[in-house]
């Protein structure tokens, strides 16, 4: 299985944080803007694929365990954001392309 | 192990960092060395009930109680009390402001995952009053 540097060398993207941090496994992704959605049904090795940028983004990746966040269509995560994932040890990825596109990229790479 | 009854205010007023609390559980479990589900699923049932008294009910007042058997959330608000609990619990349903829709709340998914994520939940309220949830988690 590939984690979450291998999938980010792998696919192009771009840290906003962690990139130092542990990389943890990641199996597949969970893409939604609607983050009640995204707590009850994405899976603990799922990646957030998302273009929602503030800071309950990063609360809901941490309270529902997952490997990273990844911000599509090169949307930047705010200040706030950006803090609360430094602090809480989050790996904050972008891809420059719409969520659609960014899904394809990674199927397709961990489908290897 | 001793039961352990952690206490915290919920600020209304902040919905941006709302979670705190939760989030503070979810250290303490784990420096308790509970397992990666249990402290999974009390961080999601917690959270969700967390931002639901911010939202809707303007904050209150969350119990933990830590025991070997499991966790016991109490979330007490004094808010505008809930209608229709049945109503409520459906997937979908939402009364939430616009600009909480704006930020990714809003699909009426909270209290459903509540549910879903715990062994017993249950819902007092009364109108003008507030509302109390009881959420148990077993280990
Ligand atoms: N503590 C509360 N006080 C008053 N009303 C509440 C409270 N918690 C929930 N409700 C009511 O129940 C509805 C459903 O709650 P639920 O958490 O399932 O969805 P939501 O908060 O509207 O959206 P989501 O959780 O998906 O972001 C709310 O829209 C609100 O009307
Ligand atoms: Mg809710």
């Amino acid at each position: 299985m590939m984690n979450v540097h291998e999938l980010a060398a792998a696919c192009g993207f771009t840290y906003f944080n962690g990139k130092e941090l542990e990389a943890r496994p990641v199996e597949g992704a969970y893409c939604c803007d609607l983050l009640s959605w995204v707590i009850g049904r994405a899976g603990d090795q799922d990646a957030l694929v998302t273009v929602m940028s503030n800071p309950n983004v990063i609360a809901v990746a941490v309270m529902a365990d997952l490997p990273c966040v990844i911000l599509t269509e090169g949307v930047r995560p705010d200040e706030k954001a950006l803090e609360k994932a430094r602090e809480n040890d989050v790996i904050v990825l972008s891809s420059s392309e719409p969520t659609y596109a960014t899904a394809l990229k990674i199927g397709k790479v961990l489908a290897g | 192990m001793e039961p352990i009854i952690l206490k915290y205010q919920v600020d209304g007023s902040d919905f941006s960092m709302a979670g705190e609390a939760s989030s503070s559980v979810k250290k303490t479990l784990k420096q308790l060395g509970f397992s990666p589900d249990l402290i999974r699923r009390v961080a999601i049932a917690m959270y969700e009930g967390e931002i639901n008294m911010v939202i809707h009910a303007d904050g209150g007042e969350a119990t933990v109680e830590i025991s070997q058997s499991g966790v016991r959330i109490i979330l007490a608000d004094h808010g505008p009390g809930i209608k229709d609990v049945a109503l409520a619990m459906q997937e979908g349903y939402s009364t939430a402001p616009d600009e909480v829709r704006n930020l990714g709340f809003g699909a009426g998914m909270g209290l459903p995952n509540i549910k879903k994520y715990s062994d017993d939940l249950k819902v007092e309220t009364e109108l003008g009053v507030g509302t109390t949830l009881t959420i148990q988690i077993n280990t």
